[in-house]
């Protein structure tokens, strides 16, 4: 007969709150601008500082030209970016040239102020091939339309980064949902295994479409999944620019150092839908909870910061505003002047030379396309 | 010239490619001190190091991402999934991610990967190892499927595999690894992919097949002749591309064919043959094109798979039913 236990094998709530406890948000502005955590501060110059700032308004705007391009019929799938530019543009903003970008579907402002032209961003939008036809020296893929694929692909990168002896980094994106996805496990830690120069980025915007996080996982945090990986993980104020920015710095420094990857999670939030294609975001989330989250917007906060030290005013800001608004318009008259994609275009880059029945079929639609 | 057999002509590829091209790596669950479950990668990492041939975590999804970032930064990838029935681990990779490539990316990227895998029945394995599942990679525009029946056209094959820029799918039936050997050249040579080669000519009957049925096929065709028949086998090697051109041409002189396909007959590579019969050369036939393969069952326990799996005798029955139409 089975004797009772006096005792359980271990503390399990113990246990989590052990993990759990090393995932403190880190933040170094809090909502009204000030500095809040001064040892963290980064070594960035006022130039630097009002870069950051040009950038984030800049995609504000371009996310709200895109929306509304989107509703006029000029654009095509569109996922908006609004409340999450700390995470994404302070992220690539401590970044190198020469590092990988594996985006995710909603990670096109990184992919543009990597190089990619804002024309190629409107003709992805648009479903037009050469959107997607980045140079081959910017080092970035199209945006991922698979959750989490760009996860394992990122680890590849790394370790071939690794294997080249090239002091360069690969750095890949997802929302919360995508860290339910088999694939980002294997990423996060195939890349450990192989101690590969990757950042894994998870912004946690709240809602994987409408799922909240909640429901994603039992996890307190997203970081903490690192754990099981055996690498590092941090959780970071995505609303933050200066901490996004020095916590992506931070696993840069490390990657190339031969530390292998990290895993951030920023947390953040989309204003807009999860995508333009009929998403009704007042469905899953109440007006309450998108009040409390403009209270932390990273353009207000970082405005504020900026202005306290006399580095920002509205004319700059508007002199950004009216240059994204003429690069806008300029990048959308190019895409409307780019000849419309063919089929037989497409049937050229399928493989390197079209075997028998491409090359009959491209015949047939060579006619039909001259017609 | 050596004696080999299958899996020592398969080493031998590797090993060449791994000293042509220091962009080839080799990497898989086992594949490093192991040498392979099939010792396919046997002593490979002793002379290349475990820089270019290495073991990876258990997961294969991971592999198959990894060969496609391996290939951005411009390496030439040669992963190994343990059995090709783990291949829907591993599906997306393969279909969504590598086979699109060059399509998603305008032509900027291609993605020079060539994924070996083990399949095939008639060994007793346990259940998802030898299933016939190249129908999930044929029907998927982007990638080449290449599957070897003897251990000549595995080493030139797979040398072409490995050096194609496109992405190439490279399956060996598990029961032809060690069933014989062959004399294969110990210098490097090719064979280009998408060409089928003729194994035996004849003037009554096409075969078109491929993989262990090839060897079926031959018995097959042998006993035929002995009643006076003259079957003409084709070995299409190459699945994805078809070459369209021998199967068309031996039809025309023959005027009969039947497809040989050790899948189940629902998994469309033998229909897809028929079909491309009909397209090109119905006019030249002068019986039905018939098929010979397994049941639409799942892949069986090992106990019944002797039975299951198509045979000569299967060949032969069908064979007559088309020289007596």
């Amino acid at each position: 007969m089975a004797s009772k236990a006096k005792k359980a094998p271990f503390d399990a709530v113990k246990t989590l709150e052990h993990i759990e406890q090393q995932f403190e948000m880190v933040q170094i502005l809090n909502e009204q601008g000030e500095v809040v955590n001064e040892d963290l501060m980064p070594d960035l110059s006022d130039d630097q500082l009002q870069e950051l700032m040009r950038r984030m308004v800049y995609t504000r705007i371009l996310d709200q030209r895109s929306i509304s391009l989107n509703r006029q019929g000029r654009l095509g799938f569109y996922a908006p970016t609004a409340g999450q530019e700390a995470s994404q543009i302070a992220s690539h903003f401590a970044l190198e040239q020469a590092d990988w970008i594996l985006p995710g579907y909603r990670d096109v402002p990184q992919l543009i102020w990597h190089g990619l032209p804002l024309t190629q961003a409107f003709l992805f939008s648009r479903g037009h091939f050469k959107g997607n036809q980045a140079a081959k020296d910017l080092n970035v893929l199209s945006p991922q339309i698979i959750i989490g694929a760009q996860y394992i692909q990122t680890a590849g990168v790394a370790l071939g980064l690794k294997k080249r002896g090239k002091e360069a980094v690969a750095v890949t994106y997802t929302g919360d949902g995508g860290s339910s996805q088999g694939d980002f496990y294997e990423g996060i830690n195939f890349a450990g295994a192989f101690k590969a120069p990757a950042i894994f980025f998870v912004q946690n915007n709240q809602f994987a479409i409408s799922t909240p996080r909640e429901k994603q996982t039992a996890a307190t945090t997203i970081a903490q999944k690192a754990v099981a990986a055996g690498i590092p993980g941090i959780l970071v104020d995505g609303m933050d620019p200066l901490a996004v920015y020095v916590a992506t710095s931070d696993a840069r420094k490390r990657a190339i150092a031969g530390e292998g990857p990290t895993l951030i999670e920023t947390l953040c939030f989309r204003y807009g839908p999860h995508t333009m294609a009929g998403d009704d975001p007042t469905r899953y989330r109440s007006s309450e909870m998108e009040t409390e989250w403009e209270k932390k917007d990273p353009l207000v906060r970082f405005r504020k910061f900026l202005e306290a030290k006399g580095l920002w005013s509205e004319e700059k800001e508007n002199e950004v505003i009216e240059q994204a608004k003429e690069d806008i318009k300029q990048a959308i008259k190019e895409a409307d002047a780019t000849p419309k994609q063919k089929v037989t275009d497409l049937m050229e880059i399928m493989y390197e030379e079209m075997p028998y029945n491409l090359k009959e079929q491209y015949e047939i639609f060579k006619e039909k396309e001259s017609k | 010239m050596a004696q080999m057999t299958m899996i020592q002509a398969i080493t031998d590829a590797l090993r060449t490619e791994l000293r042509n091209d220091e962009n080839v790596l080799v990497f898989g669950e086992d594949v490093g001190v192991n040498g392979g479950v099939f010792r396919a990668t046997e002593g490979l990492q002793k002379e290349f190091g475990e820089d270019r041939v290495f073991d990876t975590p258990l997961a294969e999804s991971g592999i198959g991402g990894l060969a496609v970032g391996l290939g951005l930064e411009g390496f030439r990838p040669v992963p190994e999934i343990q059995f090709f029935g783990f291949v829907f681990e591993v599906i997306d990779s393969v279909n969504a991610q590598l086979a699109r490539m060059r399509y998603r990316s305008g032509g900027v990227y291609n993605a020079p990967v060539t994924i070996r895998s083990p399949f095939g029945g008639g060994v007793h394995t346990p259940e998802l190892h030898a299933d016939s599942l190249e129908l999930l990679v044929t029907s998927q525009p982007g990638l080449k499927v290449v599957i070897p029946s003897t251990p000549y056209d595995a080493k030139g094959l797979l040398i072409a595999a490995i050096r194609d820029n496109d992405p190439v799918v490279f399956l060996e039936h598990m029961k032809l690894y060690r069933s014989f050997r062959q004399e294969v050249p110990e210098e490097e040579y090719t064979i280009e992919l998408g060409k089928a080669d003729v194994k035996r000519e004849g003037t009554d009957l096409t075969i078109v097949t491929y993989g262990a049925m090839v060897h079926e096929s031959l018995k097959a065709a042998e006993e035929l002749e002995k009643e006076g028949h003259s079957v003409e086998v084709i070995d299409l090697r190459t699945i994805q591309p078809l070459d369209i051109e021998t199967i068309i041409a031996s039809v025309e002189k023959t005027n009969r064919a039947i497809v040989v396909q050790e899948a189940q007959k629902q998994a469309g590579i033998a229909a897809n043959v028929v079909a491309e019969i009909m397209d090109r050369a119905v006019l030249s036939l002068e019986a039905p094109v018939l098929r010979v393969a397994a049941p639409d069952t799942v892949f069986p326990f090992s106990q019944a798979e002797t039975v299951w799996l198509p045979n000569y005798t299967d060949v032969i029955e069908t064979a007559k039913k088309v020289l007596n139409f």
